[in-house]
């Protein structure tokens, strides 16, 4: 059953994250990722982080997706000539991209690691529930916590400051050109 | 006080005077560097003074006092300090040079008084003074070599004082570049001593030496010669002369100084200094007797051709240095050591008296265009005469007793030794004709304009000129000064030259054979291991070369009045008889075209040929062909910043998988 | 179902992610592959902490999650106003460090 659940899980993230990078218009591209998101938040449950998978789904698919989506509406297609202006790129990266995961897959199946092996321990009742989660970030690791929400305001703060309208610009805003 | 003690302070009041006038000249008015000069070397000259009594205070046998200020260097088997060593040779070497110094500022103080770089001039004199004193108190190899080359150094720097005139630039370099060779011959002796000895110090080598070499050994030999090279070069002794007629460029004082009194003679001090080396390898000894007299007889024949009157008694001290050089080496040490005394005595006057006649004749100094002065110029007249007949070693004045004691030690050696008296006697018959022939052409005979200008109160005045080339100055800072002083009417001037005109007189009365033996005595502490010094001959043979020597210089005088006096165009004649004779004189034997040929032209012919050959092409060549690799270098490396972010990123992650591979290696 | 699974899973994501960084040209697109690499991160952490029963790992993922975030913010936001300034949207165009 498990491993149903795994190769559901795998071929939905793996699929997802060909798609993104494979398909020509970038809305097909951020919807992609909403499925790869969802698939890996699947994921998640099978390794007993309910806390992480809901917050996946709320925060990352939810919130984040859509912000996606509406700066893809916003921007529109992009084009992307087919010339490639840098010598070799199509060819490395592709080949880099893969010499990177043989690398990494021989790294970790060769690995002297003796608990990637196994399962995992036994795990205690109450791991991985918000109740775990919210004591850990709360007792043991506040300042991280602190320190994450100052992240969030300068990012905040840093996002409006950047797209804000510049009053002084001569050239008008594109959003006004077209008449109402 | 101790002697060192004193030797301290010999050395400190000169070098603080030279600081004083290098640091503060610009608040100087009027004649005050010159005064705060010579009243540092005055005080110096009195410390001199102090460092003798103390010292004879010592008993006879016990007069090496020694002291060092502090480690210069001590590392690798080195061990070198800054020490001085007083002791009789060295304290009569202080007084003499200090006190010469002292009525050379004197004269100074007055002859340049108009000159623009008038504080220099005294900045380079002070330190000039102190770095000959440090040079003959020095008690290790390695301070003599520091005084050495300072010496030099002052000698270029005033030289060269008028440093406009191309002459005197010129001449600088020349005395300079002589220098150097001489130096790099003391540098190599000291070197081979050390090897050999192991120490620097004077004493320490003097006592190993008859111990560790024996009689005639090559290396010493090889040592000693080495040492001769500096000695000639500084004391301007064949082949290393060619120098000395050329410093005649700098200020007047400045050739008494130097190169009369003091500097030349640095190295007859050094061969008297390094008796110990000498005594043990004669025939070292023996080879610096015989250039000294070839030098002595050729400077004479030069002084009698030569017509500027500066270089006359330029080629005169080549001459009686040649005799000094002859005496230290034939075991005559006290009377070379005199005739060092007596010489500075009378070649300062000399030079003193050259530079008043000089300035009365408004900077020419050709002794053509001189002549008659006598009347115009009474006191430099008696007190140039009285210089010249000490040179020219007339009965009982300083220099009769000093030279002829010289040739009588000469003939008592007996054996060869007999040829050194034989060309002395014949030099000596020259130096009393050619010092006369200054005396008679410049002040007998119908005087010339300028002096009949003076008699009538006048000094005479003429245009700035180079009096070698007669090229236009100005009287600005690099040239001399507008005003001419002579000695009638600056009273530093006629001071300084009275005083040595008395010394030149009664200088002689310390070492009267049969009569006081000062100097001899005097000196005997430093000369205890010697087996020649206490070898002298007897009072009555001494009278007997004195008398022989007497008789020649008034036959000298003689035939100089004869000639000059008496029937004015025999010199014509006798040019024009002995004609290749009288070129080959007067062109100084050709040392000089000899030195352009042999050296100058293939050294110059070898620096072109490494300017245009291995400079322009192999050098630069290979400086070119590395700025093209790194240029090259450069624009490959500028490739790889495209501007594009996605060739950044290949080249990070292509870096990442580098290192990926890397670590999965080596951890196999 | 052991973690090893989990682990080369995360590595293949981040592998794909990294290709189309290399690959894309629409600024916007390269930033979705970036969050594909920031997921295969997280995936991989709440693997091993799955694996060393400790739940300090998920923690760990729960604040790249809040950092991804913010990146997304402050990327977003340049999108934008590139757009607005009518700036070129192709990453290639962009070449001011070149030299």
């Amino acid at each position: 059953m498990i491993y149903v659940a795994f190769f559901a899980g795998a071929i939905g993230a793996v699929g997802g994250a060909i798609a993104v990078i494979a398909m020509r218009n970038p809305f097909y591209s951020v919807l992609a990722l909403v499925i790869h998101l969802v698939a890996l938040a699947g994921l998640f449950l099978l390794l007993y982080a309910q806390f992480i998978a809901a917050a996946q789904i709320v925060v990352y698919a939810g919130a984040v997706m859509v912000l996606y989506v509406f700066v893809a509406a916003y921007v529109g297609a992009v084009e992307e000539p087919l010339w490639e202006p840098i010598p070799g790129q199509r060819f490395l990266a592709p080949m880099l991209a893969a010499a990177l995961l043989v690398e990494l897959a021989i790294a970790i199946l060769g690995t002297g690691l003796s608990a990637i092996d196994s399962g995992g321990p036994t795990l205690p009742g109450g791991f991985g529930t918000p109740n775990q989660i919210g004591h850990l970030l709360l007792e043991q690791f506040l300042v991280v916590f602190e320190a994450a929400s100052m992240l969030l305001l300068v990012a905040a703060v840093g996002a409006v400051t950047l797209a804000a309208r510049s009053r002084k610009r001569d050239e008008p805003d594109r959003a006004r050109e077209t008449p109402a | 006080m101790s002697p060192t003690a004193w030797g301290w302070l010999v050395l400190g009041f000169p070098l603080a005077g030279f600081l004083v006038n290098a640091f503060g000249w610009r608040v100087m008015r009027g004649r005050t560097a010159g005064w705060i000069a010579t009243i540092a070397i005055g005080l110096a000259f009195v410390c001199a003074i102090g460092a003798t009594v103390s010292l004879l205070g010592h008993s006879e046998s016990d007069r090496e006092v020694t002291s060092s200020l502090w480690t210069y260097a001590s590392a690798a088997g080195l061990d070198i300090k800054i020490g001085i060593l007083v002791d009789p040779l060295s304290a009569f070497m202080i007084l003499v040079v200090s006190g010469v110094s002292t009525l050379i500022h004197l004269y100074s103080v007055a002859y340049l008084d108009s000159d623009r770089g008038y504080s220099r001039y005294f900045a380079y004199l002070n330190f000039f003074v102190f770095s000959m004193l440090l040079l003959v108190l020095a008690g290790n190899f390695v301070l003599l070599i520091i005084g050495w080359a300072f010496v030099g150094f002052a000698s270029y720097a005033l030289i060269s004082f008028w440093y406009r005139r191309e002459t005197a630039t010129k001449a600088g370099m020349k005395a300079f570049v002589i220098n150097v060779i001489g130096d790099v011959g003391l540098v190599l002796a000291t070197f081979f001593i050390f090897r050999e000895l192991g120490s620097f110090d004077y004493l320490t080598v003097f006592r190993e030496v008859p111990q560790h070499f024996s009689t005639n050994s090559g290396v010493l030999i090889a040592i000693c010669l080495l040492l001769l090279v500096g000695a000639f070069a500084k004391s301007a002794q064949l082949p290393l002369h060619t120098w000395l007629p050329d410093a005649m460029e700098g200020p007047t004082p400045v050739s008494a100084l130097i190169h009369a009194a003091t500097m030349v003679t640095a190295g007859v001090y050094l061969i008297a200094r390094m008796y110990v080396l000498f005594e043990q390898a004669p025939t070292a000894a023996d080879i610096s007797a015989f250039i000294g007299l070839a030098t002595l007889i050729f400077a004479a024949t030069c002084a009698l051709a030569v017509t500027d009157l500066k270089r006359i008694i330029a080629y005169s001290t080549i001459s009686q240095i040649g005799y000094m050089i002859v005496g230290v080496s034939i075991g005559a040490y006290a009377a070379g050591m005199f005739q060092l005394m007596t010489h500075a005595f009378f070649k300062a006057l000399l030079f003193m008296a050259a530079g008043s006649v000089i300035s009365a004749m408004a900077g020419t100094q050709d002794i053509n265009r001189m002549g008659g002065l006598r009347k115009a110029m009474p006191i430099t007249s008696k007190l140039m005469i009285i210089g010249a007949l000490a040179l020219a070693a007339f009965p009982f004045m300083s220099g009769f007793f000093s030279k002829d004691e010289i040739l009588g030690y000469a003939i008592h050696r007996g054996g060869f030794y007999v040829i050194f008296a034989i060309g002395g006697y014949f030099a000596a018959l020259l130096t009393a004709f050619y010092a006369f022939r200054i005396i008679f052409r410049v002040f007998w005979g119908k005087p010339v304009s300028e002096a009949q200008e003076l008699e009538h109160g006048h000094l005479a005045h003429a245009p700035p000129e180079n009096p070698l080339t007669g090229e236009e100055e100005d009287t600005d800072v690099g040239f001399p000064g507008e005003e001419h002083h002579i000695a009638e009417r600056d009273w530093p001037m006629w001071l300084a030259m009275s005083v040595l005109g008395f010394l030149s007189i009664f200088g002689g009365v310390v070492e009267i054979p049969g009569l006081d033996n000062v100097v001899e005595n005097f000196l005997a502490g430093s000369f205890l291991d010697s087996k020649l010094y206490e070898n002298l001959p007897t009072v009555a043979a001494d009278w007997g070369g004195l008398a022989l020597g007497g008789l020649i210089s008034i036959v000298g005088i003689s035939l100089a009045y004869f000639a000059y006096v008496r029937r004015p165009g025999t010199t014509a004649a006798l040019i024009r008889r002995f004609g290749p004779l009288y070129k080959l004189f007067v062109n100084k034997w050709y040392f000089d075209e000899l030195y352009d040929a042999v050296i100058y032209r293939p050294l110059l012919a070898v620096g072109r040929f490494c300017n245009d050959v291995v400079e322009r092409v192999v050098v630069q060549g290979i400086v070119a062909a590395a700025v093209d690799v790194v240029r090259g270098v450069g624009v490959v490396v500028r490739g790889a910043q495209s501007g594009f972010v996605r060739a950044y990123a290949l080249l990070l992650i292509g870096g990442f998988a580098a290192l990926g591979l890397y670590f999965l290696i080596a951890a196999h | 179902m052991t973690v090893t699974w989990y682990v080369v899973l995360s590595a293949v994501l981040f592998a794909i992610g990294a290709g189309g960084v290399l690959i894309r040209r629409s600024p916007l697109v390269i930033l979705l592959c970036l969050e594909l690499m920031l997921n295969a991160g997280n995936l991989a952490l709440v693997a091993f902490s799955r694996a060393h029963g400790n739940a300090e790992g998920q923690v760990f993922a729960l604040i790249v999650m809040v950092v991804a975030a913010c990146e997304v913010v402050v990327g977003l936001g340049l999108i934008v106003a590139m757009y607005r300034r009518r700036l070129t949207l192709n990453v290639d165009d962009m070449r001011s460090l070149k030299g």
